[in-house]
């Protein structure tokens, strides 16, 4: 069990007579990239809380390494990006990542690590004349600080305009390189959908789905939506195919993953008839709906 | 063990960045300074020194301002990190929250430090040299600075108290604001009015001067008096004072600032980000 970045076990927390968390249990192996998705109130900033022994939990046992959440071993091997992260207005980025460079005990150099951030030119500014993005960049910064074992975005996206957002993944792939475990808490859904190893869903303090992308989208049975461009006749292509059309030249159909191979064959041997084929794999949103309808039932 | 210096030196940059630091000197040194001058008047009078006539006059300006000065930064140590959503992220790291509180304490005292030997320092300068000082006047300049820097501690710690027992910054200002009313002018308030009610009784003889040196802020004033005969007679408040032992009012104000930091770790703990 030691091998595990994170391991979180049946913890169930209850704040006065809800119970916000229940159940949970999750675990990342170093270097992966995990995704935990849900609306707002899903209980993902509580449990990333809790992980870091900020709050108490009421049952259940969640270890960063083989340490306790909360002590001096696992605040060492734990790196956080607080959800819309504000610093001390009248610090500069400089000496508010000096201080945490101190904290933690590791000699970084602060200012290559403001530049991997795109702060470089804005690092002996006030934080508080920067936008939030930047401020948002700054928090990144101090997540890169001493090659920690576990790091926990909270909403990391919010506040990046796209260009950042790409420099965000970017940062998410070097942690993972260098074997850091990434717990990524986001509602923005299509964002992460393709840059995480692993996607957990949580809805009203209840973990309803923790799979990779594809074993979600087979197990919820989502259809792959085919459109298919006529050359000439839509009409009789539909009436080939079997699907609807769409609009004066396509007909969309929807065929389950594994009937996706058969369907692609049977269109193909249209031959000229068609001019093109377009497939859109199930959307994470639609999947996300899926399970959290799913749990309400 | 160095991590609570470096929450300290970044709370000093933050004080010297934000001006309070400039700011608070400024109002030491400009109080100090006018209460030296417009004191100076009844030193033919009471055959003492300027100095001393100073030293009284700005005992009794510490106890307004050094409470006033704590407070006004404090408030603000715990509060206002929650408010920023800065604190959950400081207390990710390994620094413990005693280290976190105790490196804030050390800078905001050293700043304190630094206003009240300067204001105080200033003004006595300026009253040695214009109207004269023996050793027993400087002396008592020294324990003035002393004390007003103990009393400022006592009430950085309850302001650190109130912010981690605050809902936000706001509310925190406002606790201090009335913890400040009550210790500086309600406390005594009071007492005067329970003395005039007793008559001279048990509770004055025995009972009052233990009441009023267990506020910080009396005993401040009782050490500096009680102290120095010539201050005594030059604020003409002697009657308190010698009815208590020597030892009482340094005890309460040196008390008072580890039981006042004790009881905010205790409430910082309970703290959730």
């Amino acid at each position: 069990m030691t091998d595990k970045a994170l391991t979180i076990e049946t913890v169930c927390k209850d704040r006065g007579k809800t119970r916000v968390l229940s159940d949970i249990s999750l675990t990342l192996e170093p270097g992966q990239r995990v995704a935990l998705l849900g609306h707002n109130g899903a209980g993902k900033s509580t449990l990333i809380k809790s992980i870091l022994g900020l709050t108490p939990i009421q049952a259940g046992t969640i270890r960063i390494g083989t340490a306790a959440p909360g002590s001096a071993q696992a605040r060492r091997d734990t790196a956080y990006l607080p959800e819309a992260v504000s610093f001390h207005p009248a610090l500069t980025g400089r000496e508010q990542l000096t201080l945490f460079a101190k904290l933690s005990g590791t000699n970084a150099d602060v200012p290559a690590l403001l530049d991997r951030v795109g702060l470089g030119d804005a690092m002996d500014r006030r934080i508080g004349a920067y936008s939030k993005g930047m401020r948002q960049r700054l928090g990144l910064a101090q997540v890169l600080l001493g090659q920690p074992k576990l790091a926990l975005l909270d909403e990391p996206t919010s506040g990046l305009d796209p260009i950042s957002r790409q420099d965000l993944y970017a940062i998410i792939d070097e942690l993972a390189a260098q074997g850091t475990a990434v717990l990524i808490a986001s509602h923005a859904l299509t964002e992460v959908e393709a840059r995480t190893d692993r996607i957990a869903i949580m809805r009203k303090g209840r973990m309803v789905a923790d799979d990779t992308l594809a074993n979600l989208s087979a197990l919820a049975g989502l259809p792959i939506r085919l459109r298919v461009r006529a050359r000439a006749n839509a009409d009789a292509l539909a009436a080939e195919l079997g699907g609807n059309r769409i609009n004066g030249a396509s007909v969309e159909l929807l065929c389950s993953p594994a009937d996706k191979m058969q369907a692609l064959r049977r269109i193909a041997g249209l031959g000229d008839a068609v001019a093109d084929v377009e497939m859109t794999p199930p959307k994470l949103e639609d999947l996300c709906r899926h399970y959290a309808q799913e749990a309400l039932q | 063990m160095t991590r609570f210096l470096a929450i300290t030196r970044t709370e000093m940059l933050i004080l010297r960045r934000n001006r309070w630091l400039l700011v608070a000197t400024l109002i030491m040194v400009l109080f100090a300074l006018a209460l030296t001058f417009a004191g100076s008047a009844p030193t033919g009078t009471l055959g003492v020194d300027m100095l001393t006539v100073s030293v009284a006059s700005m005992t009794t300006l510490s106890v307004y301002l050094a409470p006033l000065l704590a407070l006004m930064i404090s408030f603000d140590a715990i509060a206002g990190d929650v408010d920023r959503g800065s604190l959950s992220l400081l207390l990710s790291y390994p620094a413990g929250r005693g280290e976190i509180l105790l490196g804030k304490f050390t800078a905001h005292l050293a700043a304190l430090a630094f206003a009240m030997t300067v204001g105080f320092g200033t003004a006595g300068a300026v009253a040695a040299w214009f109207g004269g000082a023996g050793a027993d006047s400087l002396f008592a300049l020294g324990r003035l600075i002393v004390t007003s820097i103990l009393l400022g501690a006592v009430f950085l710690a309850l302001g650190y108290l109130l912010s981690a027992l605050a809902r936000g910054a706001t509310a925190a200002a406002g606790l201090s604001a009335g913890l400040w009313l009550v210790f500086v002018v309600l406390y005594d308030l009071g007492l005067l009015g329970a003395v005039v009610m007793d008559k001279g009784g048990v509770f004055t003889q025995s009972v009052f001067p233990w009441v009023m040196v267990a506020n910080p802020a009396d005993a401040f004033r009782l050490w500096n008096i009680a102290a120095t005969e010539g201050v005594a007679m030059a604020s003409g408040m002697t009657g308190a004072a010698q009815a208590l032992p020597a030892w009482a009012a340094p005890a309460s104000l040196l008390v008072w600032p580890i039981l006042g930091f004790a009881l905010a770790r205790l409430a910082f703990r309970r703290v959730e980000p």
